[in-house]
């Protein structure tokens, strides 16, 4: 079954006409390079900015869908960990849902371990405890879409595997997740990797052989030595890539 | 709390409309018709005024914080205040407009004008310093323009005449000025109200809520627009008055929990209070002369903006 269905969605400069497919139950994770274009898929994706073509999940065109069913379709986590008001990680959390839901919000709260934080303003947290808060929100409302950008940044390892497991139960339920990432070693963890590069979807495999691809390497201009690390590529081999 | 706040202000209300009693009792005495008259053409009007404007002021603050992401944001700092002052000048003495609605209509386009200025040097996700020194700028250069309008006024007293209104006064204003400053600047806030959940998602960023199918782009004109209405309206009749546009929003988020859109509500009350007590005051000056409302409001908001400047520049350095 089809959850996500994008076609020939593009923004300005920064994102060619892409189309893209993602079915429910899937973890996929966007990698590429600094300003290739990751964001800008994923908002061209949530409709943050008046993208051209058509989103639709589950069938249901998002640009046509109510502010209230919205929240059931689709949830957007932008990089920024920034709060401007002093709300608190329950209330902010709350946000996340129609009307208030205590149970949910418990749940939630007891998921991202927030219990001892919950009645201390964001702005009081530190960027990882907020990101934990933030990324409780766009949980909140089970949507049938996940549009995750960064979420695993400024995470400690325990919460970097912990984010990980709790991606991986959404996807068991039901939910697709599309999430930017920066740091290769958490690719195995994904069912599917898109790489882009220059506004486009450049490679669509399984993370595997996303990362064996020649065009992996040309593309982040690193290679793997015979240690198996990655290291930055010569300016000859570069030349010759490009 | 908000039991507390209503009770406070219907105590307010109570004695704005009643103190002083002296000149009520005395007109009792002569004819209670005379009494009535007094209280329902002199004092109705200015009580009114004062609890719509401070309610008006208490909304389009928070709501102006709410749209700026900036809890400096407000009618005073924004220079909006002094469009409208500048606005309702220009109307008054140089179009010789003297409808009260029309004079409304000037004020409120002259805020629209200025938070348009303001939109436009600054943007609308400008930091705090940005915010304010455009805000500074356009306050001066409204102020300037104001008194050369009125120096250069076809009426000689326009100067003498208006300087009286331009900090604020509640003196002698009657049910039509009243009217004027009210019924558009009810409908406005009436409005602003109704987007208290909208400014709530607005809290999570702009780009979360147009995820969640909000327009953050046309909520925060909406929310200029209908601001400058309020209180445009209000300072062409009672003039410009600081401060309670800023210090209330920030009292008013405290009870709602942090969430900006829902502090209008709290605010309201007690930019409402702060007004009402502000007037008793004036009133109370054992003089025969009258000090400006404004004068009041910048007594005691002058020590609040100076303590939220340096909070703010602690934690910013923190």
């Amino acid at each position: 079954m089809t959850s996500l269905q994008a076609i020939e969605i593009a923004l300005d400069q920064r994102l060619q006409p892409t189309n893209i497919e993602a079915p429910a139950g899937q973890l996929v994770a966007l990698v590429g390079p600094n300003g290739g274009g990751k964001t800008s898929l994923l908002r061209a994706l949530a409709r943050v900015e008046q993208a051209s073509g058509r989103v639709t999940i589950d069938g249901e065109n998002l640009d046509a869908a109510p502010e209230a069913r919205r929240r059931r379709l689709l949830s957007f986590l932008p990089a920024s960990r920034d709060v401007t008001w002093p709300i608190s990680a329950r209330d902010l959390v709350a946000l996340g849902l129609d009307r208030p839901d205590e149970d949910r919000i418990s749940e939630l709260l007891a998921l991202f371990e927030l219990e001892p934080l919950a009645n201390r303003p964001v702005d009081r947290l530190s960027t990882g405890e907020r990101a934990r808060v933030l990324t409780a929100r766009a949980l909140a409302s089970r949507p049938r879409l996940l549009l995750l950008d960064e979420p695993l940044s400024n995470l400690d390892p325990y919460w970097v595997i912990r984010f990980l497991e709790i991606f991986r139960a959404s996807a068991s339920s039901g939910q697709a997740l599309l999430v930017a990432l920066h740091d290769l070693a958490q690719l195995p963890h994904f069912d599917r990797a898109l790489l882009i590069a220059d506004g486009k979807v450049q490679m669509d495999e399984t993370p595997a052989k996303l990362v064996a691809g020649e065009r992996f390497g040309e593309i982040f201009r690193i290679r793997e030595n015979a240690d198996g690390q990655w290291e930055v590529r010569q300016p000859e081999d570069r030349r010759s890539s490009r | 709390m908000r039991l507390f706040l209503v009770l406070t202000l219907l105590l307010g209300i109570a004695a704005h409309l009643l103190l002083p009693i002296a000149p009520l009792r005395e007109a009792q005495a002569i004819d209670p018709a005379l009494a009535d008259l007094l209280l329902v053409q002199l004092r109705l009007p200015r009580t009114l005024l004062v609890i719509g404007y401070g309610a008006a002021l208490g909304v389009s603050g928070a709501a102006l914080q709410a749209t700026f992401a900036n809890p400096l944001a407000s009618p005073d700092i924004s220079g909006a205040s002094s469009g409208a002052a500048l606005g309702a000048v220009i109307g008054g003495y140089w179009l010789g407009l003297s409808q009260p609605l029309a004079l409304a209509a000037c004020g409120a386009a002259g805020a629209l004008v200025t938070l348009g200025l303001l939109v436009g040097l600054a943007g609308r996700k400008a930091d705090t310093a940005t915010l304010l020194l455009a805000g500074l700028a356009i306050s001066l250069a409204a102020g300037a323009a104001t008194s050369l309008a009125l120096s250069l006024a076809p009426s000689p007293f326009a100067f003498y005449d208006a300087f009286d209104w331009l900090m604020g006064s509640f003196v002698d204003r009657s049910l039509a000025q009243a009217a004027a400053a009210l019924i558009p600047a009810g409908i406005a806030t009436a409005l602003l109200f109704r987007r208290a959940r909208a400014l709530d998602m607005i809290g999570l960023g702009e780009d979360v809520a147009a995820s969640l199918g909000l327009r953050p782009r046309r909520l925060s004109l909406e929310v200029i627009a209908l601001s400058a209405i309020a209180v445009g309206a209000c300072v062409s009749v009672a003039g410009a008055i600081g401060f309670v546009g800023l210090v209330a929003p920030l009292f008013g988020r405290r009870l709602s929990r942090g969430h900006p859109g829902s502090a209008m509500f709290p605010a309201a009350l007690i930019g409402a209070i702060l007004l009402t007590l502000a007037d008793l005051a004036v009133r109370a000056v054992p003089l025969d002369r009258s000090i400006p409302v404004g004068v009041i409001t910048a007594l005691f908001g002058t020590p609040l903006f100076i303590w939220m400047v340096v909070t703010m520049r602690r934690r910013l350095t923190a």
